[in-house]
């Protein structure tokens, strides 16, 4: 066999001519750094649901309010602190979804327990039902009763829907909820529009010209970050008093530092790389290099800073609210509905769940998303 | 080292006098009297007395300065609504509570997300280390108030396992101490495991395994205190982050602490007690930042001999 | 002369998202007691794979050794468990490491980095191991040993830790000391002081070396014999002499014209044109073909087998083939040939 390999392979003993030249062709596709990135980030199924899901909130915030008949003021006493009720998910009882408010009562017999879910329900006999989970013998608490008080029946609005239950004050908490998004997502975006400017500035200021002005501006920088942010937020506050406008920048205003360091620090790498040093020989003016060169480099940095100041603005409006420095009422923030919602987070745990669940979902989504871009832009910045 | 700390003591006391100051001139600033809502009770001339009492009728520079040399020999002033009693005293009344709860969720969750961070970078991409990751995931993004009401809904008032509120002994700790430590917890697992699985994959990781060393030594011998020392630089944020909560979470779960007086006094527009505590927290931030450096500086020898720098 | 090590048909790849490389294909070579085995190639040429292989050393789960056999005294070092592994390397087979900035612990002691592997394996009380760490402190040439003993790595200069590394390697006086581009990150200066500091310590402990190296200035300093790798094979392997005063093989050729020397004024300096081949598909023929000037069509067809050429001196290059035209190397390259064997003659003689 060897023998016929070699009389098959003898024409090939040849040199092979103008070799040399077929080693320089490039065989894969060029693709931009952008291209790249965002190829990178779709692949990131965790960041794009984020995306998709923050989507979604966005547009509820927007028009979620408008989506049944009740509008976010209106108050109607005899309406307060009813429980969730949906169309069709009614009758799926693990869901809570099914206009019931419900307690388990242990007393030493089942009559006790009875008489005392009754007193817990107004006394309203007729809507209440009991469901009897252990006898019980006479000794303390060893008789254990769910009693289930239908509060739309009760009420005579059993074709009544409040998707997400009402508040105290009878109001609907769906339209309440999403208006209460959109005002959270206001105020953080809001926030972190000024943050951004005032840091890119300040940062690109301090970076670009260096010397003096740099190390003034980075003393100052220093001095405002050794400062607690609360304290500030709070101070801020307290003289502003409690409006949009107000925490937005109250933010802001301790939230610019993080960015003019970053953007500092990229300013003061890329000014002195070739391709700027090459620009400014050609006589382009600062301006120029700044807005052509310096910012769309640091152009990912921003991005990925920013979708972290975003859900983290959103953390301190609803921080501010509990501490009782949030937005006045009637308006209605995602903070402001969970301060309320602990008031009688025992009774009516429904009134905390929606806007807790949907708070801790803009963060989570809004995080996942910016380690996500993150990743994609830049895989150094991985810590 | 010396010269370093001196340097940061300079610092911290620049940093105080300006909250100080800034404090001072806000609070002057502030719309109403500050008496706040207990002037309504008094008639012009009961007012007036008051109002000579505390020096508010002084010049502004001459309030500063009394206030500025009361400020360093340690007296806040007095609090317009709490019997006129001294804001300093009520602090360190109150300080008790909120330094057993912060340092309980400090210590239980550093540790536990240091175990998680460091069992998931040793086995990088298994179950651990997804769950950890989803850990670490909710644990920053979930604010603190809203993992405490589910534990106080759940765990308290649905279970009964443990109490839901008010200070009456270890176990009514418990649920505030983990409505605290989910923070520290989340960002140590987090930070500790991408600082392991980098160490782990350092030459001098490479050195150890050729020299003989087993899994575990190399792990915790050769690895462990390489990523713990950068876990230092998040102690800060983590300092400050108990710091905001223990404002929401004392508030919840009715702890008698600085953040519970301090969210009260907010209501009750004493300005006395919130200027007090805001240097209070300022005060104590600061020093935690100060301890923090000077401790990096220890543990890192490479930071112990060449001095200062970072 | 015994055999120490004996290398079979070595395969190892990686999985990675791309699919499977194929860093090593098929490498076979021994070593000797006392000798010293350089490797030569250029970075990505599977040389530095092969050592971390021979140490059990790939990163798991993603590099494994697909097929062969390394054999130190008839134990196969590719079957063994970690375990197992741990028992041998830093006792029997050590290693020292390109980058002494990195390869020491930096919030450890030196002093107990060197005592580490001899507590582990010689089962030494501290207080013998400490005597033993100044002992190897005073071998590799580090002043005030006693005090040094103490100090961390980031006190030492680059040339002092890299003899700290090899104070490591020789604590238990392994067998084999794998060296992997020791003298690379260093100045050319320390560059001739740890080549002579290994040189020393090799005729003081009778180990065997494998010596890795892009460098061949450096191989024909210390090595017996030199395998030169390319693509995850060994093209040519020999004794100095013969690899450097008859190479076969058209690398070789390339790799001896880039050298510079010190009388290289009145030639040019050759360089290899183009890359080495994607080893994620590696080509079907030679891998070397595409930068051979002299290719023939059969190295796009076909791999060379290894001819022989003397009873230690291999090549595979179809150029061995008797059917292939006669090439000589080409003229600049011999003439750097013949400079240097006039150099060496008047040098050792």
């Amino acid at each position: 066999m060897a023998d016929d390999n070699k009389k098959n392979l003898d024409h090939l003993f040849v040199l092979t001519e103008d070799n040399q030249q077929s080693n320089e062709k490039i065989n894969r596709p060029v693709t931009t750094f952008l291209q790249d990135a965002f190829r990178s980030l779709r692949r990131n199924v965790a960041a794009m649901i984020s995306l998709v899901v923050l989507i979604i909130i966005i547009v509820m915030a927007a028009f979620g309010g408008q989506m049944n008949e009740y509008d976010s003021t209106t108050q109607n006493l005899s309406w307060a602190k009813m429980p969730p009720k949906v169309q069709g998910l009614e009758n799926i009882g693990w869901l809570g979804l099914d206009g019931t408010d419900s307690e388990t009562i242990e007393a030493s017999t089942v009559e006790a327990a009875k008489e005392r879910g009754l007193a817990r329900f107004k006394n309203d006999e007729e809507h209440i039902t009991f469901d009897v989970k252990s006898e019980g013998d006479g000794t303390e608490d060893s008789a254990k009763v769910v009693a289930t008080h239908d509060v739309y029946a009760s009420k005579d609005m059993e074709d009544t829907y409040f998707w997400f239950g009402t508040d105290g004050l009878g109001r609907d908490l769906w339209t309440r909820t999403w208006e209460g998004t959109r005002i959270s997502l206001f105020i953080a975006f809001l926030a972190a529009a000024i943050d951004l400017v005032i840091g890119v500035a300040y940062g690109g200021i301090s970076g670009y010209y260096g010397g003096r002005a740099d190390n003034v501006m980075q003393r100052i920088i220093e001095i405002i970050t050794g400062i607690p942010n609360l304290v500030v937020l709070i101070l801020m506050i307290i003289i502003m008093g409690s409006g949009i406008v107000s925490i937005s920048l109250a933010l802001a205003i301790t939230g610019w530092t993080g960015m003019a360091r970053i953007v500092r620090g990229e300013v003061l790498k890329l000014k002195n790389q070739e391709f700027v040093l090459a620009s400014r020989t050609l006589g382009a003016p600062n301006g120029r290099i700044i807005s052509r060169h310096l910012i769309p480099n640091v152009a990912s940095l921003i991005i990925i800073n920013t979708m972290f100041t975003i859900p983290s603005a959103i953390f301190f409006e609803a921080f501010l609210s509990f501490i009782g420095l949030g937005l006045q009422p009637p308006t209605a923030s995602l903070g402001t509905l969970i301060d309320d919602g602990f008031k009688s987070l025992t009774t009516y745990p429904h009134m905390l769940i929606f806007p807790a669940i949907l708070i801790s979902v803009i963060m989570i989504a809004f995080n996942l998303l910016g380690d996500g871009l993150r990743d994609a832009f830049d895989p150094k910045m991985r810590k | 080292m010396a010269r370093y700390i001196l340097q940061r003591l300079g610092y911290m006391i620049i940093t105080l006098f300006i909250i100080a100051t800034v404090s001072f001139f806000l609070m002057k600033l502030m719309p109403g009297s500050p008496l706040g809502a207990a002037q309504e009770k008094l008639s012009e001339s009961q007012l007036e007395i008051v109002l000579d009492k505390y020096g508010l009728n002084d010049p502004i520079p001459v309030q500063y300065y009394t206030y500025m040399k009361n400020l360093v020999q340690g007296d806040l002033g007095v609090s317009f609504q709490f019997d006129n009693r001294e804001v300093t005293g009520i602090l360190l009344d109150r300080f008790g509570p909120s330094l057993q709860l912060g340092l309980q969720a400090l210590i239980l969750g550093s540790v536990i997300g240091i175990l998680f961070g460091l069992i998931a970078a040793v086995y990088h991409n298994g179950v651990i280390d997804f769950t950890s990751t989803i850990i670490a995931v909710l644990g920053t993004s979930i604010p603190s108030f809203v993992f405490a009401g589910l534990l106080q809904y759940y765990i308290g008032v649905k279970l009964e396992w443990l109490p839901v509120a008010t200070w009456d002994g270890f176990e009514y700790s418990i649920l505030p101490t983990i409505a605290l430590a989910i923070f520290p917890l989340a960002t140590s697992a987090r930070f500790m495991r991408t600082e392991m699985v980098e160490v782990l994959g350092s030459d001098f990781i490479t050195t150890a395994r050729a020299k003989g060393v087993g899994k575990f030594g190399v792990v915790f011998k050769h690895g462990l205190r390489n990523a713990l020392i950068p876990l230092i630089t998040i102690m800060g944020p983590m300092a400050v982050s108990l710091l905001t909560g223990t404002l929401v979470i004392e508030k919840i779960f009715g702890v008698p602490g600085i953040g519970d007086q301090f969210v009260n006094s907010i209501t009750q527009n004493d300005y006395p007690i919130i200027m007090g505590t805001t240097l209070f927290f300022a005060f104590f931030f600061i020093l935690v930042i100060l301890i923090i450096d000077i401790l990096y500086g220890i543990v890192d020898p490479r930071i112990r001999l060449t001095g200062g720098d970072k | 002369m015994k055999k120490i090590l004996d290398v079979k048909n070595l395969n190892v790849s990686f999985n990675t998202y791309g699919g499977e490389v194929k860093a090593v294909r098929g490498v076979n070579f021994d070593l000797h007691k006392g000798e010293t085995l350089a490797i030569v190639g250029e970075s990505g040429s599977g040389k530095s794979v092969t050592t971390k292989a021979l140490m059990g050393l790939l990163p798991k789960p993603h590099g494994y050794v697909k097929e062969g056999e390394i054999l130190f005294e008839d134990k196969d070092i590719a079957k063994l468990s970690e375990k197992e592994l741990q028992k041998i390397r830093g006792k029997d087979l050590s290693m020292i490491f390109q980058d002494p900035m990195t390869s020491l612990n930096p919030t450890m002691k030196v002093g107990t980095q060197i005592m580490e592997g001899l507590i582990k394996h010689q089962k030494m009380s501290k207080t013998q191991a400490k005597e033993r760490a100044l002992e190897l402190l005073k071998l590799v040439k580090i002043p005030n040993a006693e005090e040094r003993i103490k100090q961390y790595p980031h006190q030492f200069s680059g040339g002092m830790r890299q003899r700290v590394v090899v104070a490591i390697a020789l604590a238990c006086n392994p067998k084999v000391l794998i060296a992997d581009e020791p003298t690379t990150a260093l100045d050319v200066t320390i560059q001739a002081q740890i080549l002579d500091l290994m040189k020393d310590i090799q005729k003081k402990t009778d180990s065997s070396i494998i010596f890795i190296t892009h460098d061949l200035g450096v191989v024909a300093n210390v090595a017996d014999r030199v395998a030169v790798m390319y693509a995850g094979k060994i093209v040519e392997i020999g004794t100095v002499d013969e690899i450097f005063y008859n190479p076969k093989h058209p690398y070789t050729w390339g790799l001896l014209g880039s050298m510079p020397t010190l009388d290289s004024d009145d030639s040019e300096l050759y360089a290899i044109p183009g890359t080495p081949p994607d080893l994620l598909n590696p080509p079907k023929g030679d891998a070397f073909a595409p930068r051979n000037q002299f290719a023939m069509d059969i190295d796009f067809e076909e791999q060379p087998p290894m001819f022989k050429v003397s009873d230690t001196h291999y090549a595979a290059t179809w150029l061995l083939d008797e059917r292939a035209p006669k090439i000589d190397p080409p003229e600049s390259v011999q003439k750097r040939i013949d400079s240097m064997a006039s150099n060496d003659g008047k040098g050792d003689m």
